[in-house]
């Protein structure tokens, strides 16, 4: 579904992604793991759109969107949950979930799917009309999916959703990553929680200062000594 | 919700004919009438420029540089060309709002405080040019523009202002602003054109300047390139930080207090400008988010008021 091929991002002189190439298929979660100032959302941002590549290609669904404009690649079913303060905090939920339908045109598709993300998150119902910076971080995470799942993606880019969150909301919110997923959305996750991200995902691949040092099954990962000594504080 | 908007248009009128009306008979005396109408263009800049720094999130300082652009443009069109007053008007907006769609499409389109460089840099290189253009008069300016403004023309577009980026800001539109400035990245994840956007909203915003800037020379009837500096573009951000980043009716007020503050202290000559840095201190330290904050000040509020604050 999703296919990188052995990019480069720069930033300046700073060289953010070395020669990096990953591969999420249908229906998977995938997880990218790696310390602070890996190059995680470096990686994410590039395959939005928002940073383009030195060199390497990009694929979607068979399309090469390498230098494909930020909102085409919204439109073609990719869509990505930033990372830190991720919703908009001067409009209400409602409006947050608006926004997150901004590119589609028809209106009864939008209710409906609104309807689908009241419904996986309830708490978000119950505040419809609240401005969004009052809630709470748990509720603002929520928010922040439930803002991505309103464009229907068909892959969904998660930028550390546990960030900042106590151990039982990361719990709930990475149950609810998994339900998004069983319900038909492939998922890359980005994470620093190791732990927590290997659990739910079917395979995943390690980013140490922006090269790609290991990769395969989550299973055989957490199990592998290197990276429960360097990862899961093992 | 009707009822709301027919007491509104009410008050509106009943606002203007009042006014018109103690005018008319000598009770607001002619000394007083300048602030009266400093206070809509003051009022025209601060709501236009609250779109693009207080909604938007674009810092903007060169706010005079375009009330320039309109004053001049409308200057030559009534006084040199013999043009009627509206059309000289809206030209100057237009101007305005194509030398917006320039500055903002090269600056806007990098994060980073490239447009704060890039307007302060207008401000002055407009000032530069037009002390070097002889038929505008150089450094003396145009002198004995006819005398246009008049309260309807003005209440006409302060309310024209008001309404339209009242209207703009709750819009799909001004929702994708507010996004852009309450997270630029998550906007872009959305599929918004935040470039778009953030120059749309500064090229509307530079237009009503433009406005501002065609009724002001059309009542102080001289207008010099020294009118418009930097000082002008501060104050009007001033009044925008004062009533509150994104809010409308914060702007209007903080604009009608600035006015009245600037009568009030005219008299103390440069020690205007350190009351003016005391208080903008004090606000900042005891109310960061300005008078309003983001919120508006409603009829709500006036009856709560009246009703001794129960709600
Ligand atoms: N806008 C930027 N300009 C310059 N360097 C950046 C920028 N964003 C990130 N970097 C650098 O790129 C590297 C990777 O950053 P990032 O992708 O944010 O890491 P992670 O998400 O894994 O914490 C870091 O060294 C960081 O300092
Ligand atoms: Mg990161």
């Amino acid at each position: 579904m999703l296919r990188v091929e052995n990019i480069d991002v720069y930033y300046g002189a700073i060289h953010a992604l070395k020669d990096f190439s990953l591969e999420v298929e249908e229906g998977e979660i995938v997880t990218l793991i790696g310390a602070n100032g890996a190059g995680k959302s470096t990686s994410l941002k590039t395959i939005s759109g928002l940073i383009r590549p030195k060199n390497g290609i990009i694929t979607f669904n068979g399309h090469n969107i390498t230098q494909t404009p930020a909102q085409e690649i919204v439109r073609m079913g990719l869509s990505q949950v930033p990372e830190g303060r991720r919703i908009f905090a001067n409009l209400s939920v409602l409006e947050n979930l608006e926004m997150g339908a901004y590119l589609r045109q028809d209106k009864r598709g939008i209710k409906q799917t609104l309807e689908k993300v009241f419904d996986r998150f309830p708490r978000l119902r119950e505040r419809i009309h609240q401005q969004a910076g009052t809630l709470s971080g748990g509720e603002q995470q929520m928010l922040a999916i439930g803002r991505a799942l309103m464009s229907q993606p068909k892959l969904l880019l998660l930028d550390e959703p546990s960030m900042g969150l106590a151990p039982i909301l990361v719990k709930e919110i990475f149950s609810i990553i998994k339900e998004i997923n069983e319900a038909g959305t492939t998922i890359l996750l980005v994470e620093q929680n190791a732990n927590m991200a290997l659990s739910v995902a079917h395979r995943a691949y390690v980013l140490e200062t922006g090269r790609i040092v290991s990769s395969g099954a989550a299973k055989e990962l957490a199990e592998s000594e290197q990276i429960k000594k360097a990862y899961l504080g093992g | 919700m009707k009822h709301k908007n027919i007491l509104i248009g009410i008050l509106l009128i009943a606002l203007y004919l009042a006014v018109y009306a103690a005018i008319g008979t000598g009770l607001i005396a002619p000394y007083y009438q300048v602030n009266l109408y400093l206070m809509g263009i003051n009022i025209i800049a601060a709501v236009s420029l609250n779109l693009i720094v207080g909604f938007t999130g674009q810092l903007a300082l060169g706010h005079a540089g375009f009330m320039a652009v309109g004053a001049y443009v409308s200057a030559v069109l009534t006084l040199k060309l013999g043009q009627p007053f509206l059309p000289a008007i809206l030209a100057g907006a237009v101007c305005a709002f194509v030398i917006g769609i320039i500055i903002g499409l090269p600056t806007l389109r990098l994060t980073g405080d490239y447009l704060a460089i890039a307007t302060l840099g207008f401000g002055e290189i407009i000032r530069g040019l037009l002390v070097n253009i002889d038929y505008v008069g150089g450094a003396a300016g145009i002198n004995g523009i006819p005398k246009l403004t008049n309260w309807t023309w003005l209440y006409l577009f302060t309310l024209l202002t008001v309404f339209s980026i009242k209207n703009f800001v709750n819009s799909t539109h001004g929702r994708a602003c507010i996004a852009i400035r309450d997270n630029e990245l998550a906007a872009e994840t959305m599929g918004i054109n935040t470039t778009y956007y953030k120059v749309l909203a500064f090229s509307i915003g530079a237009f009503f300047a433009g406005i501002a800037g065609a009724l002001y020379a059309h009542y102080f009837f001289l207008i010099q390139p020294a009118t418009f500096s930097f000082m002008k573009s501060f104050d009007a951000l001033v009044m925008v930080v004062f009533g509150g980043l994104g809010s409308i009716t914060g702007s209007i007020i903080a604009a009608m207090a600035v006015t009245f503050m600037n009568a009030a202290l005219i008299n103390f000559g440069s020690l205007r400008m350190i009351i003016y840095a005391l208080l903008l201190v004090i606000i900042m330290v005891f109310r960061p988010q300005g008078l309003m904050g983001t919120k508006e000040f409603t009829l709500k509020h006036l009856f709560r008021v009246k009703e001794g604050g129960s709600s």
